[in-house]
Formats: structure tokens, C-alpha cells, sequence
């Protein structure tokens, strides 16, 4: 079999876990995700790989029997998306303190409401204070490489935590693009079986897992190595990626930087609309503007120290928030903004934007458009205001529909 | 690159054109990106699906918003705002039409002076029209008009994409997807490569603040009833079920308890009447009835 094939994200996903010799997958479906199981489902039913897989009653069971599963000392793949995310909740925060080291894949999808299918990052957002490590996947290609460098850090002795392995939906979970499988042999090189270390349960030797302490002074003692081991992943993601590049040839970091050297102008935007944004940046170099973009890859720990130094000497930031706080605004928009304060030196613009929610597309002119008014906003000194991706015709085409849902029909109207 | 979009009903084979296309391209060593953007999910249901194909890396994603070819496998879809086939084309966009009317008469319906290139059903087609081949014949008829792709190639990709199916089902849609492919013959090649946007020149984003409007109107509720028989889903058929008296034992409850639309209604004697306005031919009646009373017939010839 050829090793350089057409792929979904989704069946990149299942590759991945499959090359990282996966012992058991608990499973629950949703779109956009369901072909990630089903392909899975598939290939152990035929024997092609060998695990267990077993269908859950909701996403809620299907983290804590991953969770648990890991605390027995095997290797354990998961996939959700959006509202299952949230209905697992209480047991994401929960399994990462058990430092439980697996993988979940989360197929990014709007949340209601109202209820969507197209992709934004509030779903992955939500459990961004869990204890999950958190990457973001821009193509097909890092989706298989992702989930593997995930496993390397998750079960990393500096960190044992899970890891949420992030792809949008439709925009990969859908699209099908080239993809290098490594070769197995590779890949038990640089993945070598699941190291138990802190886990390990057994019927013939149990231990109490995930006590309760009562007094905020020994829960702080928990809660904060939950955060140190969060922010170990950084050093060991880049040493990880070092492996990973010496092993199979492909560069990865926290963050990835596309044509920032000499920019004065930068994106900053994550997932799989920042290849779009990278689109843009070309355009823009061929017209003579000095713009680049930085991605973040990893989001949990956030690549503090790496963004200060990509973005020194930078003029204007134009952040593209894929997501919306309500009451707040964009999330990597002050996020970004909580880092960069307190440090010296010439500190950038930041001009907020938020676009893409619910899978709305951006298009090339509005990325030429936002750099232009970031580089303007750069040369004054004074952002504006944030700005919401959203024209005027968007908005006669809403009226036109609740001219439909509100007024037609007379005395039925509310 | 190439930005092609084929327009559809589910069911007729849009995603495995786009693969199919998208294969081809990949063995001839282009960079591709192919997927289908489903709507309703549903057999009939206007759905799409683009393929880019390039000799650089593709950077664009999504929905594509200039093509520089839209291929129309269903000709109804193309007076239907949702269906969004018209989206985006400019005057150096090629159509390809699957239609008894010609070139000339396309161009004239839409004010176009596009080339627009006919894959002809009907007559001289007739042995071709098997609805069922309408997503290989498609991309076949795009293949060519690429002229970046031979028939060997297009054959291996098609073979690939059918994989699953039989030797004898494959050999059926090769036999189809060529004769779509000998079609274009006189066109081959029309459709050009085109460069992206340039950043110097571009139309400014008709951006709008959005303001404040009260929950009334600012939550997605509809404050009406039954909405839903206002759309005529009945256009999204394309086999129609009729049910067969001689063989119905009016039985009173199996095809019209499984109809997921409630679209099949039971008189007083128990016999059941199809909703044909909004009946959206799933064929799930046809597959339940213990009588095999419900047949499923091409809508073209269903009319009545």
C-alpha cells in the first residue's frame, strides 16, 4: 500500500490513533465526527488493528471510562465533537486530575444556541481550563501527526495529562487532502508502548483512585501540579517535535511561523482557517506588504514565551478569534493581550477581530482588508474597535427570514 | 489552480464525483483538496461538492467562491437560490450542464455569455440517462474539459473511488463515465487555471456594526406553526414512490408509520395517500411495505 494517500481529517484521525497502537476506545457518535469511530469500528472489526471498542451510553461515560481505562495502564483513543464535549464535561476536568494520559480528538463545531454543524472553537474552548493539553490541527497531515506527538507528551513523566487533539469540522473533519501515513516502524521508534508510571490498576492490586480531600489547602497542592505539568508540555512538546522531525522529516512547534521574519503586520489565528489566512499573507507579500502569521499549534499551555519573542519588534496583531466570549470578546485576543502585558519592550497593536463563528467563511478580500487595518492601526497607535466579520448583505439576508419566523402569518404572531 | 464545483441531489453522486475527480488529479501529482458540504442530508436534497487541484500547496479552503468550473448535474437546481449555483461565477467560469437544452438556450435563460457545454440527456443520451450514473458521467465530462486529465488516469481514479463495489458495477460506470468523456471531446480543455485574487486590487468588505436588537426578534425562534409544509420538499425526488392498489392490502399503518416525514396519510378505509408536494422520495415506504405494494419509479417518468 502506498503510504501517501487522499484523506479526510477524519480518517486521518483514525489513522493516527491506529499508528499509535491503541489499546481501547470508548466511543459515542455526533457529527461531524462519527466517521472517526466508524473507521476505527471498521478496522477492528476486520482485523486490521487490534483494540477494543466499546459504545458508550453518552460522552459524560465515555471520558470517565477513558479516563479510567488509562489509570489501568493502556493506551486509550477517544473522539468527540461540540455538545458531547460539553456533556462530558464534569469528567474532563475530572480525569485530568487523575493524570490520566490519553488522547481525545475534538472535531470543532458550533454550539447552541442556536444549534449548528459548522465549525468554531468554542466547544474546544470551554474545556480550555480542564487540565487537557490542548493542539490545533490545520490540515490533514497534522491531524495524523498531532494525535502521535500528543501521545508522546501526554505520557511524557513531566506531564502525564490528556491531551484534546483539535480539527474543524468540515473544513478537515469533511475534506479530503494528501496525506504521508508514517511508516509503523517509525512510529514505535519514536512511540514506545504506554508507559504505566503513576497508573497501572489491577483487580489483583488495587489502590483508591481519585480520592476527596476536604480543606482548600491540600486541594490547592493538587489543582496547582495539574497546572505545573500543564506548563512542563511546552519544553517537552518542543523536544517531542525534535524527535518527531528527526524520526519522520516534518518540522513542528508551538507555534508555527509562516513568512514573520521581516513582517510588520501579523495574524494571529489557529486551526484549519489560518491556512486560509496564509493564502492572504501570499497575496499581500506579492503586493508589497510586509505581512506574516503565527498559528498557534498549542494552546494548552499557552506558548507564552514563544509568542513574546515571535512577536517582538512586530508593529500591528490583527487576532482573528474563531469564538466569542460573550461579555468579553474574543478569547486568543486577551489572552494574547494578558501575555504580552507586564513585559518590557515596544509592545504591538492588537486589533480584534472575530470571524468564522459557526463555520461563517472569511474571505481573501477581508483578510487584505484586516491587515490594511492593522497596519493603519499600527501607524496611529490606536486600535479600533473589536470587529465582528459580518457585511451587510449577511444582514439582509437574516431579515429576510425573520420576516418569515416573525411577522408572516398575522395573528399568529407573537 | 482549479476550482471546480459540482452541483447535485443527494443520491446522485456528488461526493464520489468530487473524489473521483479529486483522485485523478492526485495521480497525475497535483496538490488536491476534495469534499462534499452536505446540507440536509437527505436523498434529493440539494447538496455540492468542490475539488481544488494545483501544482503548489493549497493554502484556499472551504466553500469555493470562484469557480472555474460548475458542473450541474441536476438542471432544476439552478432556479433555486438555496442550491447556490450561481454562486460566484464570473464570466470566465465554464457550466456544464446536464440538459436536453442546448448551449445556446443556457446562455439565453441566464443573460450569460459563459461557455456553457451540455452533457445531453435524452435522446441521443437515452441508453445514459440511469440516474444512477449521473455522478460518474459528471466527472468524467469535467475531467476532460480540465484537459489536464487522460482517460487512463481518470479510469485508475475511478476504479479506485468504486473500490468496494463489484467488477461488474465498476465496468458499468466506466462504460458511462467514457461515453460522458467522448462527449467533451470538442471542448476539451476549456476550463483554465486561474491566479487568486490580487491583494493590490480587491472590493472592500461591506462591513456593517451590528446593533442591538431585542430578544424578541434576536433569538432564533420561529412564531409560527407548521412551517414546514411551506417548503415543497416534494423537489428534492428524484424516485418517486407510487403505490400499487392491486397488491396494497390497506393495511392502515406500516408505510405511513414509517414515513419519517409524515408524509403518507390514511383514509377511513385504511388506504394510503402519498403527499407527493412533500413526499421527498427516501423510498423508506417502499423498503417497509410486507406487500412490496410501493414501487419506486425515476421521477421523470412518475409524473401524473
Amino acid at each position: 500500500m502506498s503510504n501517501h494517500l487522499m484523506l479526510t481529517g477524519n480518517v486521518a484521525a483514525a489513522w493516527g490513533a491506529r499508528l499509535a497502537g491503541i489499546d481501547y476506545v470508548p466511543a459515542f457518535p455526533i457529527t461531524p465526527q462519527t466517521e472517526i469511530i466508524e473507521t476505527l469500528a471498521r478496522w477492528i472489526e476486520f482485523g486490521e488493528m487490534e483494540a477494543k471498542f466499546l459504545t458508550l451510553d453518552s460522552e459524560h461515560s465515555m471520558i470517565t471510562a477513558a479516563g479510567a481505562a488509562a489509570a489501568t495502564g493502556v493506551r486509550v483513543f477517544s473522539a468527540t465533537s461540540s455538545q458531547g464535549l460539553l456533556y462530558g464535561m464534569e469528567m474532563l476536568y475530572t480525569v485530568a486530575g487523575w493524570r490520566s494520559p490519553f488522547v481525545l480528538v475534538n472535531v470543532s463545531r458550533g454550539l447552541a444556541s442556536p444549534i449548528t454543524l459548522e465549525p468554531d472553537h468554542n466547544d474546544i474552548f470551554a474545556a480550555r481550563d480542564s487540565g487537557f493539553l490542548q493542539l490545533h490541527c490545520s490540515t490533514c497531515q497534522e491531524i495524523v501527526d498531532g494525535i502521535l506527538l500528543a501521545y508522546k507528551m501526554a505520557e511524557d513523566r513531566r506531564v502525564r495529562l490528556p491531551v484534546i487533539v483539535n480539527l474543524d469540522g468540515f473544513y478537515l473533519s469533511f475534506t479530503r487532502e494528501p496525506v504521508d501515513i508514517p511508516d509503523a516502524d517509525h512510529v514505535a521508534q519514536f512511540l514506545p508502548s504506554f508507559d504505566p508510571f503513576n497508573q497501572g490498576f489491577q483487580a489483583v492490586a488495587p489502590f483508591n483512585e481519585a480520592v476527596a480531600v476536604l480543606g482548600g489547602s491540600s486541594y490547592s497542592y493538587f489543582r496547582y501540579q495539574t497546572h505545573l505539568a500543564a506548563m512542563n508540555a511546552e519544553a517537552v512538546m518542543s523536544e517531542c517535535a525534535a524527535l518527531f522531525a528527526e524520526t519522520f522529516g516534518r518540522q513542528y512547534s508551538a507555534i508555527e511561523s509562516y513568512r514573520c521574519d521581516d513582517a510588520e503586520v501579523v495574524f494571529v489565528m489557529m486551526g484549519s482557517f489560518a491556512t486560509k489566512a496564509k493564502a492572504a499573507v501570499d497575496s499581500l507579500r506579492e503586493a508589497g506588504q510586509a505581512v506574516g502569521l503565527l498559528r498557534p499549534f498549542l494552546f494548552r499551555p499557552f506558548p507564552s514565551k514563544a509568542f513574546r519573542e515571535a512577536l517582538a519588534g512586530k508593529h500591528g496583531v490583527a487576532v482573528v478569534d474563531q469564538n466569542l466570549a460573550p461579555g468579553l470578546g474574543g478569547v486568543i485576543h486577551t489572552e494574547l493581550a494578558a501575555h504580552l502585558y507586564g513585559h518590557s519592550g515596544d509592545k504591538p497593536v492588537l486589533v480584534s477581530f472575530i470571524g468564522g463563528l459557526g463555520g461563517r467563511d472569511i474571505e481573501q478580500e477581508e483578510f487584505f482588508e484586516m491587515a490594511q487595518i492593522t497596519q493603519q492601526a499600527a501607524d496611529d497607535g490606536h486600535p479600533p474597535p473589536p470587529r465582528l466579520l459580518y457585511t451587510s448583505s449577511e444582514l439582509r439576508e437574516i431579515k429576510k427570514m425573520q420576516t418569515i419566523a416573525l411577522h408572516q402569518g398575522g395573528e399568529k404572531c407573537i | 489552480m482549479y476550482r471546480i464545483r459540482f452541483h447535485g441531489r443527494g443520491g446522485q453522486g456528488m461526493k464520489t464525483a468530487s473524489r473521483i475527480l479529486g483522485t485523478a488529479f492526485f495521480r497525475e501529482g497535483y496538490e488536491v483538496q476534495d469534499a462534499p458540504r452536505y446540507g440536509a442530508e437527505r436523498r434529493g436534497a440539494p447538496i455540492f461538492a468542490y475539488v481544488r487541484a494545483s501544482h503548489n500547496k493549497i493554502f484556499e479552503r472551504g466553500v469555493i467562491r470562484n469557480p472555474n468550473l460548475v458542473v450541474v448535474a441536476d438542471e432544476t437546481l439552478v432556479t433555486m437560490p438555496a442550491a447556490g449555483v450561481m454562486q460566484g461565477v464570473n464570466t470566465t467560469t465554464v457550466l456544464l450542464i446536464h440538459s436536453r437544452l442546448t448551449s445556446r438556450e443556457w446562455q439565453d435563460r441566464l443573460r450569460l455569455s459563459n461557455p456553457v457545454c451540455i452533457l445531453p440527456l435524452g435522446e441521443e443520451g437515452e441508453a445514459f440517462m440511469a440516474w444512477h450514473f449521473i455522478g460518474v458521467m459528471c466527472a468524467a465530462a469535467a475531467a476532460r474539459l480540465t484537459g489536464a486529465l487522460s482517460r487512463e488516469t481518470f479510469d485508475l481514479a475511478l476504479g479506485e473511488e468504486l473500490s468496494g463495489l463489484t467488477t461488474s458495477v465498476i465496468e458499468e460506470n466506466l462504460v458511462h463515465a467514457r461515453w460522458a468523456y467522448d462527449q467533451m471531446q470538442n471542448v476539451q480543455g476549456c476550463v483554465h487555471s486561474i491566479s487568486p485574487i490580487p491583494a493590490s486590487s480587491y472590493m472592500k468588505p461591506d462591513w456593517i456594526d451590528l446593533s442591538f436588537e431585542d430578544a424578541k426578534t434576536s433569538t432564533p425562534a420561529i412564531h409560527r406553526e407548521l412551517t414546514s409544509e411551506d417548503v415543497k420538499t416534494g423537489l428534492w425526488r428524484t424516485m418517486r414512490p407510487v403505490i400499487n392498489r392491486d397488491h396494497c392490502k390497506s393495511c392502515y399503518w406500516i408505510c405511513s408509520t414509517y414515513c419519517p416525514d409524515g408524509a403518507i396519510r390514511v383514509d377511513g378505509d385504511g388506504r394510503p395517500h402519498i403527499d407527493y408536494v412533500h413526499c421527498k422520495g427516501c423510498l423508506v415506504c417502499a423498503k417497509q411495505c410486507p406487500n412490496n405494494a410501493i414501487e419506486a419509479v425515476p421521477e421523470k417518468e412518475g409524473d401524473v
